[in-house]
């Protein structure tokens, strides 16, 4: 049972959904206004952390990084990447519930596609366990 | 007739997936450091020193002396500007399904031989259904 989440820990799941596609979709937008970056005007980059999209787009990640680092703690990186793939259904689901755009088919089924997949990996452990050196020994040592 | 010149010139083949190709890179290389280094440092929980937000020091101090995570988060930082440098020349609708399923198939491969996880079949099928499921989302 050592391996089994708490709802703290769905609660952080969560966040690490939550956080990087709202922030993803702000800095999409900030960059959108910032403009076209070519290696001749890199300090470009420097202004764009200074537009309000993308700074709060920065904000949100950083948030992003914290939770998905504390999931890291306890769990596979195997188990914590669909969890943030399920973000690109979290945009989709707001893009069409609240923004009211249309969803084609094809998005439908990439959404199936992904809820499916944290259903696997949910399903089953949220971390790999080696065996230590002293399980291997007592391990020997019954046969 | 002399002929027009175009005003913008269209990014090439080469230089759109070179663009992704870095920033896939730098994500799996950032995320497999950083993952290895949170294995090392256990539950953060654990390293709480004590209630409310100064508890947080302690996680916070173990986190930032690690050297593991510290090459993780350069990584990742580079890994930002290379995004944001894509996205001033790739389309959103190819960039973020093209790196995000790179990102997606390298983590599975570099967790399995260097973070020696358990990668079974249902974690390889969870995969291939993200990967295909964010190129059908981008449609």
């Amino acid at each position: 049972m050592k391996y089994t989440l708490t709802p703290q820990r769905y609660l952080i799941l969560l966040a690490v959904m939550l956080t990087a596609s709202v922030g993803d979709t702000l800095l999409s937008r900030g960059m959108a206004q910032v403009g076209a970056v070519d290696f001749h005007h890199l300090n470009r980059l420097w202004h764009a952390l200074f537009n309000p999209f993308v700074a709060s787009g920065i904000l949100l990640l950083i948030g992003f990084f914290a939770s998905y680092m504390t999931a890291l703690s306890w769990a596979d990186l195997t188990f914590v990447m669909p969890a943030t793939a399920f973000g690109y259904v979290v945009v989709a689901l707001l893009s069409r519930f609240w923004l009211h755009e249309h969803l084609s088919i094809y998005r439908w089924a990439g959404i199936v596609l992904i809820v499916s997949a944290v259903g696997f990996v949910a399903g089953g452990p949220s971390r790999t366990e080696h065996p230590s050196h002293l399980d291997l020994m007592d391990s020997g040592a019954g046969r | 007739m002399i002929p027009t010149t175009p005003t913008t010139t269209p990014t090439s083949l080469l230089h759109t997936w070179s663009a992704i190709l870095s920033v896939a890179g730098l994500a799996i290389a950032g995320e497999v450091l950083i993952a290895g280094a949170m294995r090392r440092l256990g539950d953060l929980d654990l390293l709480r020193t004590g209630p409310g937000l100064r508890g947080y020091l302690g996680p916070t101090r173990a986190v930032l002396s690690s050297p593991l995570f510290l090459m993780g988060a350069l990584c990742m930082a580079l890994n930002f500007f290379a995004m944001l440098y894509t996205l001033s020349i790739v389309d959103l609708s190819l960039a973020a399904p093209a790196t995000a399923s790179l990102t997606f198939i390298g983590n599975a491969t570099a967790a399995k031989i260097f973070l020696r996880e358990n990668v079974d079949r249902r974690r390889w099928l969870a995969v291939l259904f993200v990967c295909v499921g964010v190129v059908l989302l981008a449609q």
